[in-house]
C-alpha cells in the first residue's frame, strides 16, 4: 500500500513550498484524481489541498473577469457576469459531467483532466503511451469511435474530456501561474500540448507549479456566444463533437469570429483556419461550411471516427448558422 | 475540527486516502448511501455538503473537516420520512432501491440549485432571474443518478409533485403529447 499523506495549503507561496517535496499532486476538488488514484494511473505520496486558495469570481474594470483557480464549475457557470459576457462558457461548463461533479469540480483543475480514453484506464490490461511511454497505444488498432482525428500522432490519438477548456480556447483566456521563479501568464492555446511523441505530458505547465486564476480578456461580441454538444446520449457524457463559436456580423459580413472544438484532439482545438476564412466574408450557410470544410482538410480518421469529420462539420455550420439566423 | 455528519461530530479520518462514502459507509455503518460504481459515473452515493450535492465516492474525506454532511439516514424526523422520501414511495420511484438514496439527496439538492435560479444545459435564457421545474429541466438536472431498473418516470413523478412546475409530471406530459 502506498502511504500518502495530506495538506492544506495556507497560501500560494506555502503550496509550492509544499510542492517541491517531489511525489506531491495539487487536490482541487478530486473528481478526477480521486479517480486515476483509485486505478494507480496516479500515484501521489503527498496531497496538497489547494481548494483554499482562492475561489474569487472577479469582475474586471475593462469588462474581462478574472476566476480563481478554485472557483467551482457550478459557481462559474452560474455566475451572473459569466453568463451574460461568456454565454459560450456558462453552457461549456454546463454540459459538462453531472451537477453533482460540477458542484465538486474546481476550474484549476478542469484544465489539469486527464483524457477519458478507455486504454489509458485500463491499466492492467491495454498499452498506452500516455500512461506508460514508449509500450505502444491499443486504441489507435482498437475501438477508437471517441479518439482524435486532428493533431494525433503515432504515438497517441487520445482526446481532451473538458468542455470548459474549449470556451476558454475560443476566449483566448490566460492561465495564471505561480512557480517558485514567481508569477507567470500562459496563452490558453499554448498552455495544452499536441501528444507527438511524449503524450504522457498534457500541458507546458513546469511541475511544481499552481495554476492561480485564469484571466477572461474582454470580448464584447462574446456576449452573444454559445456552446453546442453532441454525445451518444443527451446528458451526462463526454463530446463525440462540440463546437464553442461567438460571431459579430457586421452588414452582412462576418467582422469577427471565435471558433473552437471539442472531441477532436489532443488539446481543445481553435479553429483558426476557419475563422481566418470567415473574416471579412459573407455570412452565409454556403460559407460557414465552407470554413468548416477547411478545418477539417487536415482530418485523419482512425478506424471507427470518420463520421466525426462529416458530424464536426455541420455541427460547425449548425452553430454559426444558430448564432447568425443563417440556417443551412 | 470534525465533520458533522447528520448532526453528529465525527473525527476526520487519519488516512488520507478514505473516500466520504467509505467514511460513510465502512466507518460510521451509515449503509444508506450506495457505492454503485465508484468512479463517478451513477450517482448512487450522492449526499448533500453544506446544503450541495456532491458525489461522496470522489470525495476525500479529508477535505470535509467542519462540513455539515447529510446523508439518506438524515433525512427522516423520527418515523416520519421527509416529503420526498414519502413522495416515492406514493409513485413507485424504484424498483431495487439500489439508486434511490442518491436519488433523494441529489433531488433536494437540485431544488435548492433550481431556488437560486442556477441555470442548467436546457435552460434556453441563460438571464432569466427564476427557472422553472419543467419536464426537461427536471430531467437534465437529475441526469447525474443513473436508474438500472428503469423507474425514472415514477422518480420524475415523486420529484414534480414536491418540486415541481408547470409541466414536469411525466402523466401530465404524456397526456399533453396525446
Amino acid at each position: 500500500m502506498t502511504p500518502l499523506s495530506y495538506a492544506r495549503a495556507a497560501d500560494n507561496g506555502n503550496a509550492l513550498a509544499l510542492a517541491a517535496a517531489g511525489g506531491t499532486k495539487f487536490l482541487g476538488g478530486g473528481t478526477n484524481l480521486v479517480d486515476l488514484m483509485r486505478e494507480t494511473i496516479e500515484r501521489p505520496s503527498a496531497l496538497i489541498d489547494v481548494t483554499g486558495l482562492s475561489d474569487a469570481i472577479e469582475e474586471q474594470e475593462d469588462g474581462g473577469i478574472l476566476i480563481g483557480a478554485g472557483a467551482r464549475n457550478s459557481a462559474v457557470a452560474g455566475h451572473r457576469a459569466v453568463r451574460e459576457r461568456y454565454p459560450m462558457l456558462a453552457r461549456a461548463i454546463l454540459a459538462g459531467a453531472s451537477a453533482q461533479i460540477r458542484n465538486m469540480a474546481t476550474s484549476g483543475g478542469n484544465l489539469l483532466q486527464r483524457t477519458r480514453c478507455a486504454y489509458f484506464y485500463d491499466n492492467e490490461g491495454s498499452r498506452c503511451n500516455k500512461r506508460s511511454p514508449g509500450e505502444g497505444c491499443d486504441a489507435i488498432g482498437g475501438f477508437n469511435r471517441m479518439h482524435a482525428i486532428l493533431g494525433a500522432s503515432e504515438a497517441c490519438v487520445a482526446t481532451h474530456p473538458s468542455d470548459m477548456c474549449v470556451a476558454l480556447a475560443a476566449l483566448d483566456a490566460v492561465v495564471h501561474v505561480a512557480t517558485p521563479a514567481g508569477a507567470q501568464t500562459i496563452p490558453f492555446g499554448e498552455f495544452h500540448r499536441l501528444p507527438a511523441d511524449r503524450p504522457d505530458i498534457d500541458t507546458i505547465l513546469e511541475p511544481g507549479s499552481l495554476i492561480t486564476a485564469i484571466e477572461l480578456p474582454a470580448l464584447p461580441f462574446a456576449a452573444h456566444s454559445t456552446y453546442r454538444k453532441v454525445r451518444d446520449r443527451s446528458s451526462y457524457a463526454f463530446a463525440l463533437i462540440s463546437v464553442a463559436a461567438a460571431i459579430e456580423v457586421v452588414d452582412g459580413r462576418v467582422h469577427d469570429v471565435r471558433l473552437a472544438l471539442g472531441g477532436v484532439a489532443h488539446r481543445p482545438w481553435r479553429a483558426h483556419k476557419a475563422e481566418a476564412a470567415l473574416r471579412g466574408g459573407p455570412a452565409t450557410a454556403a460559407a460557414f461550411r465552407a470554413a468548416a470544410e477547411a478545418e477539417l482538410a487536415d482530418a485523419r480518421p482512425l478506424n471507427d471516427n470518420g463520421f466525426k469529420i462529416e458530424l464536426a462539420t455541420r455541427t460547425i455550420t449548425a452553430v454559426l448558422g444558430e448564432l447568425t439566423g443563417e440556417g443551412a | 475540527m470534525p465533520i458533522i455528519i447528520n448532526g453528529m461530530p465525527t473525527d476526520v479520518p487519519n488516512d488520507a486516502r478514505v473516500s466520504l462514502l467509505d467514511l460513510l459507509r465502512e466507518h460510521l455503518h451509515l449503509s444508506g448511501t450506495k457505492k454503485g460504481c465508484n468512479q463517478g459515473a451513477c450517482g448512487a452515493c450522492t449526499v448533500l455538503v453544506d446544503g450541495e450535492r456532491i458525489l461522496s465516492c470522489l470525495a476525500l474525506a479529508v477535505q470535509f473537516e467542519g462540513r455539515e454532511i447529510v446523508s439518506i439516514e438524515g433525512l427522516a424526523e423520527g418515523s416520519a420520512l421527509h416529503p420526498l422520501q414519502a413522495a416515492f414511495v406514493e409513485h413507485d420511484g424504484f424498483q431495487c432501491g439500489y439508486c434511490t438514496p442518491g436519488q433523494i439527496c441529489s433531488a433536494i439538492g437540485m431544488a435548492a440549485e433550481i431556488a437560486r435560479g442556477t441555470p442548467s444545459h436546457v435552460t434556453r435564457d441563460l438571464l432569466a432571474p427564476t427557472v422553472d421545474l419543467t419536464h426537461d429541466e427536471l430531467r437534465e438536472r437529475m441526469s447525474g443518478n443513473l436508474c438500472r431498473c428503469g423507474a425514472h418516470n415514477g422518480i420524475v413523478d415523486a420529484i414534480a409533485q414536491i418540486y415541481g412546475r408547470g409541466d414536469a409530471r411525466t402523466d401530465i406530459s404524456v397526456e399533453a403529447a396525446a
